[in-house]
């Protein structure tokens, strides 16, 4: 509640200069029985498109009763290309698709995406937040990345593609054949995008107070566990670990375990109002 | 913060209490806040007090959201061909976007299926009594309000129910200001106020004197050009008429950069009038009047047809009424016109017909409440107006910002109160503040804002209840 006065009214660049409209691709999964719970949008991280969401984690929100959504950003997946997105068009197309729902969202953003939604909170009331594996961006970051795989990482530093590795995304128990499927999939995200992870101020808070969850691996090689921490004490919380996982805690192979814990913190936490 | 108020009916024999009112039994909503009117403002003063923890009884005399804006209400102004005249990012919630899909301006059918999603989205209609509406709101002891209510139109008892706060919600666009003219009761031919006004088929081959310049009365002309037989538009001075596209971008996009630059009144009036210039042209050379004034000076019209059809002989355009006749209308430059049709865009007037003139330091009774920020009563601190604001672009970001204020002020006055005291004064300090250039003296221009200004001001008002 304290950093409530910082609420910005005036958004001239904004109002003068609207984000482009772009064709948006959204997946869903609804359960075959209307239980009143609140819809869930997953929001991809920058290179992956919704798919990285049906694969498991949408269909089994759904048969656990909620309402499941996920979606691409524009130039992800099959959304329009966007080659010069950044990251307030990611933004923009996050409130987009959250205010397109038939009730109040929760935003559950992974990689980068988590990112986006921390900037989309601040511009719509979301019921509540998941954060999963959040790339905040900054040096640190940047550091582990070029430590642990220079060639994919040192390109994107001069606008060329960031090409995550198996390493940094999955663990040993994903079978090799499905790990490499995943990772034929990836696409990239917009050079201005890439660079904000360097620079870009931080998101504004969020608007309406939403209750946030931050969840990772401490085995994560692209998210040090020192960022988790922080990130979740931002919200006022501290991370759920899911140790031996990967970055990519959707596709890995013991997916079941964060989707479960984040569902279960949805039913036991009142709503923010 | 659930009370246990939060989802009763308002029943007096449910919760009996010692409260009485005239010596007819009174029921306590304790901390439930009231809001008249599901239009929208009323539905953004819902969202926003119950997203800062209050409980809300909404009252609609409707049976549906959207107040003004929704073409099946009795008291909605809207014709057939309303679109909006600010584009949609000064339209829109400032938390709830439109869709990427819809036009720059939208059609105002799209507009209302905006508010039912809203109220939709963020599950509001069960905080909402419809087709019941407020017939008296009474300050009680307290700094709380005794609110009446009965079903609208008049059948089944009066209730009354005692709430911490009110949200004056009731629109000001449905009261119609008719002025008076010598002879209107003689003449023969057809008179209306643009508030029957609802579709093109009522001026088909007749003869129309549209009178009003204001964004209706232009649009009625411009329909009337397309339609009538003849077309008369009567001016009571000449007017800037704004296209509401310039330079390939919606006009008031392009005004939203020089103000996100913070460019000096002047500056913009210049560029604005040198803008206009090259694009609308030298309007006396069709017998407009030259503008009394500078443009902002009074509300902008956003109308790129009229002067097309004013240009295509279509609407003559003609001075002010000065007399009705039998079966002619003369005019204030001594010619005499012979409409079979005559329609007064001549605008509303903002009516609470509920509340004691006194309580909004209207004492003379004209109808214009003595406000802070267009919302705020000096002496009233649990009662809130919202929307009651004419701003030169989109009306809705402005309510949503006047209830999160006031939401706050809300709080204060439990978790503050030594905030929510000196924000009082600064409301008992201030009433009657102007957030504008300077305006031509007119009802129309009663509740006239400049949105940047106006937000400013909101902003520094919620930093100085807030800030540290």
């Amino acid at each position: 509640m304290s950093a409530r006065s910082e609420l910005r009214i005036m958004r001239g660049r904004e109002w003068s200069r609207p984000v482009r409209a772009a064709r948006r691709e959204v997946l869903s999964a609804t359960p075959e029985l209307e239980e009143g719970r609140p819809p869930l949008l997953f929001v991809p991280g920058f290179g992956h498109g919704a798919w990285a969401f049906a694969e498991h984690w949408l269909g089994h929100a759904a048969s656990r009763g909620f309402p499941a959504y996920a979606m691409s950003l524009r130039g992800h997946g099959a959304s329009e290309p966007a080659p010069e997105a950044s990251l307030r068009a990611y933004a923009h197309d996050v409130v987009q698709v959250a205010a397109g729902l038939p009730r109040q969202a929760v935003l559950v953003g992974h990689g980068a995406g988590a990112l986006v939604v921390a900037h989309a909170l601040a511009r719509y009331p979301a019921r509540s937040a998941v954060l999963v594996a959040p790339v905040f961006g900054g040096w640190g970051v940047l550091g582990a990345a070029l430590r642990r795989n220079p060639s994919g990482t040192l390109p994107a530093v001069f606008g060329g593609p960031l090409r995550l590795s198996r390493g940094q995304l999955f663990s040993r128990e994903l079978p090799d054949a499905e790990a490499r499927r995943h990772i034929a999939r990836l696409g990239r995200a917009g050079r201005r995008a890439q660079w904000a992870l360097l620079g870009e101020p931080e998101a504004e808070p969020a608007v309406g107070a939403p209750p946030v969850l931050v969840l990772g691996s401490p085995d994560d090689r692209v998210v040090p566990t020192s960022t988790l921490n922080r990130v979740a004490r931002r919200y006022g919380s501290a991370p759920l670990l899911f140790p031996g996982m990967g970055h990519d805690l959707m596709l890995d192979a013991r997916w079941a375990e964060p989707i479960d814990a984040i569902l279960d913190w949805l039913e036991k936490e009142p709503a923010a109002h | 913060m659930s009370t246990s108020t939060d989802h009763g009916r308002p029943d007096p024999e449910a919760t009996p209490s010692a409260l009485s009112r005239d010596g007819r039994p009174v029921s306590d909503r304790g901390d439930t806040i009231c809001v008249i009117g599901a239009g929208a403002s009323g539905l953004t003063a819902i969202k926003n007090l119950r997203e800062h923890g209050f409980g809300v009884d909404c009252y609609e005399r409707e049976t549906g959201v959207g107040g003004a804006w929704n073409w099946r209400h009795d008291r909605s102004p809207v014709y057939a061909s309303t679109h909006l005249l600010s584009s949609k990012p000064f339209t829109q919630f400032p938390d709830f976007p439109m869709p990427d899909s819809w036009p720059d301006y939208p059609h105002h059918s799209q507009l209302l299926s905006y508010f039912e999603r809203y109220a939709d989205h963020f599950d509001l209609r069960s905080h909402i009594w419809f087709g019941t509406e407020v017939i008296r709101v009474e300050p009680a002891a307290g700094e709380r309000w005794d609110v009446t209510t009965r079903s609208t139109g008049g059948y089944g008892p009066e209730r009354t129910s005692q709430y911490a706060a009110v949200v004056v919600a009731n629109g000001h666009n449905w009261s119609p200001k008719l002025p008076r003219y010598e002879g209107l009761e003689q003449f023969r031919g057809e008179i209306m106020h643009a508030s029957s006004y609802k579709d093109p088929a009522q001026l088909r081959g007749k003869r129309v004197l549209v009178v009003g310049a204001g964004n209706t009365g232009c649009d009625i002309a411009v329909e009337a050009a397309q339609q009538a037989s003849r077309c008369w538009h009567s001016t009571r001075r000449g007017y800037w008429y704004a296209p509401k596209y310039v330079l390939g971008r919606p006009a008031d996009q392009v005004n939203d950069s020089l103000l996100a630059l913070r460019v000096p009144l002047r500056v913009r009036q210049w560029l604005y009038h040198w803008t206009l210039r090259l694009t609308v042209g030298d309007l006396t050379r069709f017998g407009l009047p030259r503008p009394d004034h500078r443009v902002y000076e009074t509300h902008p019209i956003a109308n790129s047809q009229l002067v097309y059809y004013v240009g295509h002989g279509a609407i003559g355009p003609v001075p002010d009424v000065a007399r009705f006749h039998p079966y002619a209308v003369e005019l204030t430059d001594g010619r005499e016109i012979d409409p079979e049709l005559v329609i007064f865009a001549t605008g509303y007037l903002p009516r609470f017909e509920f509340l004691d003139a006194s309580v909004f330091g209207d004492s003379a009774g004209v109808g214009r409440p003595t406000l802070w920020l267009n919302a705020f009563t000096p002496g009233h601190p649990t009662l809130a107006v919202a929307g009651l604001v004419q701003p030169d672009s989109g009306l809705f970001t402005l309510s949503h910002w006047q209830m999160v204020l006031f939401a706050r002020l809300l709080q204060a006055r439990r978790d503050r109160p030594d905030r929510a005291a000196a924000f009082a004064q600064r409301v008992r300090d201030r009433a009657g503040e102007r957030y504008s250039a300077q305006v031509k003296e007119s009802s129309r221009h009663w509740f006239e804002v400049g949105h940047a200004d106006y937000l400013r001001a909101v902003q520094r008002a919620l930093h100085d209840l807030e800030g540290k």
